[in-house]
């Protein structure tokens, strides 16, 4: 395609007009992405800008004060970062095996394969919303419930929205996340290790766990980090199933309620009284968030990056 | 599939100790028993959503005691006030209707902003572009799919309102536009990523022989690039009105939320996915709202699901006509 260029110069008057339609058609196709990446920057810009005015110590380590109008977000942090935690915890491993199992096990024509990738596909399709309402019609109507009817002579105690619903609704959310981006890199990998680990007497399992699995890891740790940016971004999935307006002390039990960065956001987006008195601190909360996310996205793609060269460069 | 052309016993040759080969042997088999468990997570969870969401949207069709606040025929007929959903009043309206069309309004605005931008993108980082800005334009788009829907609605409610309202002049601060443009931005990189491996699925050999015919550049992509890498385009749009339609927290921020059906752009508006987020939470469990609010998600589910099987079907229809290229 880089020589492409040379060929465009033909006849006289044909040149002429093909080299305008060429730059009309290079020019609009370029302003295109030109506004995209410009979008990006001026979201970021505006943030960073009315954020990192009220970024402080305080604001990231202290609770909120005063109905919400003061003070910092530190358990909002922490409710974040715990059910992040807990999300992959379940996620990471669930997506690593079923790449494992797609990649390594699953024959090329097996049916079993197929349906787990058409529903990999779907579940990565499925709107965050209705993941909410699944926690909250499955995990707690039923399953908490029963935990409660079995366990606990009916008293509401896994019954409720809680941490450890509202991470496994996460965990299925992102599941998709790690099994694309798992999947991809035990590909990379290449058929002579696989051999070479066999021939020397290496079992199947042996070779997946010492030789495809480390191989792997740049991907793997991709497909993590991305989990994690997206499960720590979402909202939707969480304001059923366990995010609360606002907790006194920090959550200790898998089902204690919980604050949460971009739930804080939304509430303090919506039902705040006083928009004006809450914006710096909203500002505040989204930086935080993003920061957050964003930098976790960056790490993720820089990795799968080098990954990639390495790869190329290893054929 | 690659390294199973040969069991691991054959390959290992030599007869290893009797312990060490049993003990090797149960622990392989386990393995593979259990990777192949978990990845049935996967399946069940769709499953899963399908049966538990269903499950309590059902009795809206099916159970009395909801139907004596609501027939199911009430969801989509006009009643006396006309086309209403208003759940907290004396009379309890539910009609369905304009949450669907406030959707639909939103995402369509989306898909007319997001279609020529990324789709334009896509084709320039294809085609046109140097191959070192290649490198950094595409990770960038990327990194915009990974900016947390809530920050994209707040800066669309903070930011992005008022400029709408200052070019526009419009009636309402918060609307179909405002709404629409803030979706913009979650669905490009979608729309993005699918056209441009479409475009990239378009072997080499096309363009060169396009080329050598006389063909300028636009000629060889509007004639020879373009409809060969239309269905996944095609698709790309599919999946972007997907994510559209599917999208909650920039709505429920930037739309006002107000369920009014009409066909204006600058007024505020309410979708199905905001009037679940918002409803769901001061809802009495098991009440004929509580019902009206998951058949809501299911049809929203039913919806992306269809719409999701097809994008994948255009794509590996595209894929195989193409001779599998990637």
């Amino acid at each position: 395609m880089t020589a492409v260029a040379t060929t465009t110069r033909v006849a006289g008057g044909l040149r002429k007009r093909a080299n305008v339609g060429d730059r009309v058609l290079i020019g609009l196709t370029m302003a295109a992405t030109i506004l995209i990446l410009a979008m990006l920057a001026v979201i970021l810009m505006d943030i960073v800008v009315g954020g990192a005015r009220t970024l402080s110590w305080e604001f990231i380590s202290q609770a909120p004060r005063d109905g919400m109008t003061h003070g910092g977000i530190f358990p909002a942090i922490f409710g974040t970062v715990v059910l992040t935690l807990l999300m992959t915890i379940v996620a990471v491993p669930a997506g690593v095996a079923t790449a494992v199992y797609l990649t390594e096990y699953a024959p090329a024509d097996s049916r079993f394969a197929r349906a787990i990738r058409v529903c990999i596909a779907n579940l990565a399709g499925v709107p965050s919303i209705v993941f909410g309402l699944f926690g909250l019609g499955f995990f707690i109507a039923t399953v908490g419930h029963g935990i409660d009817a079995a366990a606990f002579g009916g008293r509401p105690t896994y019954g409720t929205p809680s941490l450890i619903w509202a991470a496994l609704t996460l965990a299925i959310l992102t599941l998709p996340v790690v099994v694309v981006s798992t999947e991809e890199a035990l590909r990379s990998v290449p058929r002579e290790l696989r051999d070479g680990s066999l021939a020397l007497g290496a079992t199947k399992f042996q070779t997946i766990v010492r030789v495809i699995l480390p191989q792997a890891l740049g991907g793997i740790l991709t497909g993590g980090i991305l989990a994690v940016s997206r499960g720590a971004g979402e909202v939707a999935p969480i304001m059923f199933t366990g995010a609360a307006y606002f907790l006194p002390d920090l959550p200790t039990h898998l089902n204690d309620q919980f604050m949460n960065l971009g739930y804080h956001v939304y509430v303090l987006a919506t039902q705040s009284p006083d928009v004006d008195k809450t914006k710096p601190l909203l500002y505040g909360t989204v930086l935080v968030l993003l920061l957050l996310t964003f930098l976790l996205n960056l790490v993720a793609i820089a990795i799968r990056i080098r990954f990639r060269r390495r790869m190329a460069a290893a054929r | 599939m690659v390294g199973s052309a040969l069991p691991a016993s054959e390959v290992r040759g030599e007869k290893p100790a009797p312990r060490l080969l049993r003990r090797s042997r149960w622990l392989e088999s386990t393995a593979e028993l259990l990777v192949k468990v978990v990845s049935l997570v996967s399946i069940l969870s769709v499953l899963l959503i399908l049966v538990f969401v269903g499950k309590e949207a059902l009795p809206v069709l099916t159970s009395a005691e909801v139907h004596k606040e609501l027939t199911p025929g009430a969801l989509l007929v006009p009643g006396a006030a006309g086309f209403m959903w208003q759940p907290v009043s004396d009379v309890p309206k539910y009609n369905i209707v304009p949450l669907f069309v406030g959707t639909l309004k939103v995402t369509l605005v989306a898909l007319f902003l997001a279609v020529p931008l990324s789709v334009g993108a896509a084709v320039y980082v294809c085609e046109f572009a140097p191959k070192k800005w290649r490198e950094y334009i595409k990770p960038a788009i990327e990194l915009l799919a990974g900016i947390p829907s809530v920050v994209i609605g707040f800066f669309a409610l903070i930011v992005m309102a008022t400029w709408v309202q200052r070019i526009f002049g419009t009636e309402h601060r918060l609307n179909v536009l405002v709404a629409g443009a803030g979706l913009t931005f979650a669905v490009c990189p979608v729309i993005f990523s699918v056209a441009e491996d479409a475009l990239r699925a378009v072997p080499d050999s096309f363009r060169t022989a396009a080329l050598a015919l006389g063909s300028t550049r636009s000629q060889t992509l509007l004639r020879v690039i373009l409809p060969a890498a239309m269905p996944g385009i095609a698709a790309a749009v599919v999946l972007g009105f997907g994510r559209a339609i599917g999208e909650t927290m920039i709505v429920v921020l930037a739309s006002g939320n107000a369920a009014i059906l009409d066909a204006s752009l600058g007024h505020s508006t309410r979708t199905v996915t905001a009037t679940i987020a918002q409803e769901l939470g001061e809802v009495v469990v098991g009440s004929a709202h509580y019902h009206v609010l998951f058949m809501l998600g299911a049809l929203l589910f039913l919806c992306t699901l269809a719409v999701n099987l097809m994008g994948e079907r255009i794509v590996f229809g595209m894929r195989r006509k193409l001779g599998g290229g990637s």
